[in-house]
């Protein structure tokens, strides 16, 4: 082999501190240097040239390059040699700069480190192989986890772009929690009035498969080449006869059976049903666990009512098969539950607020119910208990958020907003109701919002208190809220009618399930992990699952909506390309002496390992032996530090490699 | 080999997207440190062989120090976990076939944490320097006349 080393000066960067005369001059002797130079530029035009040219008239089959950081010129000096004909996986670079010229004062000690790692890189780099990059097709069709505001968003992206998306909603219809609100912040737009066009263009949209009522039940399978497994839940309605009518709602005789989930079980719904009349699809779903028909297997009203004979009470949940390049993850959030209930809550909650206790101590998602035109109460600001207007409302932030003692560190970010929204709301159709808001600070970054707290303030005349509340407790039909204000730095008690918990946003349920199932990590709270807080922040470290919306933190509206198109645009950025290349340092394994123990396979955090039957010329079973999946190996090299055989090795860190770096440093 | 002259040789395994990283930074910040460490870069420091520590000592090392992501912060998840616990049980073999632990040290430093690897590197050499040349191991493989490769 025929090696050639290229010290760089860098200017005055390396050539201050490091004799890079001397240091090519003692290459030139190093066994296997076929070449050595020192130029001051190295990774300039014309230094390139000097490498291409040294390639071409030494015939240099391998190339050491003593520069700056790797992680700075070594795609410039691959490119380069590979221009050349040298294949770019036979260079090394020797960190000269960052690592020795920059860090060391002393030139004969900075000299001899440098002498010292060209001659590690120059040792490796005679163990290297001419490797080529893994080439992978790509799927182009997105799956979409989630059909609230962000995966609604997100699919009407990729499906703009052209292609074709599978949009996958657990509940019967699309919407999300957005759909459940009255208006939104800061502008007062009424949310349904500019959700309900976008869920209706997502379910007409020719490149977008709706499936609700459906789950994300199993992923395999890697970026570019994702098969999905999703659950089609029976709705007990056959979805191509039914047209929507909506008669068999009506001559459901147990109208009032189980609690409303869209109206935040504020009032009941029958066993057939839709979950709100702007449901897409509007198709009814069959509560089984309600019907008298899965219970006694009598009634079957709907049955008899339904024209088009679209009741299949026989209907069966059903997998569904799909292949994708990218998935999109927008599974979103629901509210801590503060419910004193001690079997469905985990959480050590808010008894003494008296959640789930008193009728007239609701949660914001209830009260947007309460306040919504299309809600229980028509928009009328009427309380649970007796349905009177409240003339004395106490909303309460941070209940749960910023609160690890009894909820979570973080800040839930739009609880500050909403309240003063719902405070707002409130005001404006009880014009002789007193407001309340008990706050520990006023987090109103964001366009207009600040501006919105203060109109709430000033023009509705809310009073805002600095303070928690201690403990609610009913008196004479009244709640009494009982809390301090630290700036006048007094108790408050106050009477009130009605009050409203912004409890803290939590990850959905099963999220973190999810997470599993997509090897995409999370947090300690279920929120899912971004791989860069600052500048990756919708990719995952999983490659082509991207996130959207609050099930990677709390957040509002446009943060979601603008979050759900960048996870867009990542998945059409890798649907630009028709194959993937990736570097081809992954696990190789050597067949002959695997003994199949398969340590390498749980010592890998990818499950690129498989299992493999190796057979001889009649089939005959010869043994198991481990496999790398190239397209699912990342490269960090802990199975080949696993194996007891030695059998699998990362490919461009190979033992080989290694001990050779090692014994460059050893004394001779 | 008692020399007056002698410098110690700290030879270190970092990870490729922290330590490493993280010794950029000290460059780029040109934070000034003791030329005795020289790095040889894994991709994860779940990468590293216990046999690479040993093959260091037998090459002459006076000191291996392996370096990683943040428990937690692994560019591969949990390649780190792996070396952390590789780590406990090659301690006590260590000891066992008669190195000192004390010659070895294991450290988390993250690609920001240019001045943690600074005071990590010198921390290392200063200690070494303490101890002196470790010379049990290099007598040893030059008594049995070990081959070098």
């Amino acid at each position: 082999m025929k090696i050639g080393v290229f010290i760089c000066h860098c200017g005055e960067n390396i050539g201050k501190t490091v004799d890079c005369h001397r240091v090519a001059e003692v290459s030139a002797l190093m066994p296997g240097v076929a070449y050595a130079e020192d130029y001051k530029y190295m990774c300039s035009d014309p230094g390139q040239n000097l490498i291409k040219q040294a390639i071409k008239d030494k015939g240099l089959d391998a190339v050491v390059v003593g520069s700056c950081s790797p992680h700075m010129h070594e795609k410039t000096f691959r490119k380069a040699c590979s221009s050349a004909g040298v294949n770019p996986f036979m260079v090394e670079i020797a960190n000269l700069r960052e690592h020795c010229s920059w860090i060391h004062e002393d030139v004969p000690s900075a000299t001899r480190k440098a002498i010292d790692l060209i001659r590690i890189a120059v040792e490796k780099v005679k163990y290297n192989e001419p490797l080529i990059p893994i080439r992978v097709p790509v799927t182009k069709r997105a799956l979409v986890i989630g059909g609230g505001i962000s995966g609604i968003q997100a699919a009407l992206d990729v499906a703009g772009a052209g292609y074709q998306v599978i949009l996958v909603e657990k509940e019967p219809s699309i919407g999300g929690h957005m759909s459940q609100l009255s208006e939104t912040f800061p502008t007062l737009d009424c949310s349904q009035c500019i959700l309900t066009p976008r869920m209706v263009e997502a379910y007409q949209h020719p490149n977008i498969k709706l499936m609700t009522y459906s789950e994300v039940e199993n992923v395999e399978g890697f970026i570019g080449n994702f098969k999905v497994t999703i659950r089609k839940k029976a709705r007990k309605v056959n979805e191509d006869l039914c047209t929507g009518c909506g008669d068999c709602i009506q001559k459901c005789p147990i109208k009032k059976v189980a609690s409303s989930e869209f109206d935040e079980g504020l009032i009941k719904r029958p066993a057939i049903y839709v979950p709100f009349p702007q449901a897409v699809p509007n198709i009814p779903v069959i509560d089984t666990a309600a019907c008298t028909y899965f219970k006694s297997g009598k009634c079957q009203m709907c049955v008899k009512t339904c024209g088009r004979g679209a009741i299949d009470f026989k209907q069966e949940d059903r997998l569904v098969e799909e292949e994708v390049g990218a998935i999109i993850v927008a599974t979103g959030y629901k509210l801590y539950s503060i419910d004193k209930k001690p079997e469905d809550n985990i959480y050590k909650g808010y008894g003494e607020y008296g959640y789930g206790q008193y009728k007239d101590v609701v949660n914001g998602l209830q009260f947007e119910r309460i306040a919504s035109a299309s809600g229980p109460t028509s928009g009328d600001i009427l309380r649970p208990s007796d349905k009177k207007p409240p003339k004395k409302i106490v909303f309460i932030q941070c209940v749960g958020s910023r609160d690890e003692s009894k909820g979570f560190s973080y800040c839930s970010k739009i609880c500050c907003m909403y309240t003063a929204k719902h405070a707002m709301l409130y005001k404006h159709k009880v014009h002789d109701g007193e407001a309340y808001v008990f706050y520990m600070d006023i987090r109103a970054g964001g366009k207009m919002y600040e501006e919105f707290v203060r109109r709430a303030i000033e023009e509705d005349g809310v009073k805002y208190i600095r303070g928690r509340v201690s403990k609610i407790y009913e008196e004479d039909g009244k709640l009494i809220v009982k809390g301090e204000d630290t700036i006048a730095g007094e108790a408050v008690v106050i009477d009130a009618d009605m009050v409203v918990l912004a409890t803290a946003m939590i990850p959905q349920e099963n999220a973190s399930k999810l997470a599993q199932l997509l090897g995409v990590p999370y947090d300690k709270h279920g929120f899912l992990q971004e791989v860069h807080p600052k500048l990756r922040p919708v990719e995952t470290s999983t490659g082509g699952i991207f996130l959207a919306g609050a099930c990677h933190s709390p957040r509002d509206i446009p943060e979601s909506v603008a979050m759900a198109s960048a996870a867009a645009a990542k998945a059409l950025v890798l649907f630009g390309s028709d194959v993937l290349e990736r570097e081809p340092v992954v696990a190789k394994v050597n067949e002959t002496t695997c003994a199949g123990c398969f340590y390498c396979r749980k010592a890998c955090a990818y499950n690129a390992i498989e299992r493999k039957v190796l057979k001889d010329r009649n089939g005959k079973f010869i043994k198991e032996v481990a496999y790398v999946n190239s397209s699912l190996c990342q490269g960090c090299g802990t199975c080949n530090a696993t194996c007891p055989s030695k059998s699998v090795e990362l490919v461009g860190f190979k033992d080989d490699q290694i001990y050779a770096e090692i014994l460059a440093l050893a004394e001779v | 080999m008692e020399d007056k002259n002698w410098e110690p040789k700290v030879v270190a395994f970092v990870c490729n997207w922290c330590t490493y990283t993280g010794a950029d930074l000290a460059g780029t910040s040109r934070m000034k440190q003791q030329a005795n460490a020289r790095l040889i870069r894994v991709p994860c420091t779940g990468r590293i062989d216990p046999l690479f520590i040993m093959k260091a000592f037998e090459g002459g090392a006076d000191a291996v120090l392996v370096s990683g992501c943040h428990p937690g912060d692994c560019h591969y998840n949990s390649g780190n976990f792996h070396a952390r616990r590789r780590w406990i049980f090659f301690k006590e073999l260590l000891n066992f076939v008669g190195i000192d632990s004390k010659r070895l040290y294991f450290s988390w430093v993250s690609a920001s944490e240019g001045k943690k690897w600074v005071d990590v590197v010198n921390g290392v050499i200063d200690a070494v320097k303490l101890e002196g040349p470790f010379l049990k191991y290099k007598n040893l493989t030059r008594e049995i006349e070990l081959p070098v490769e």
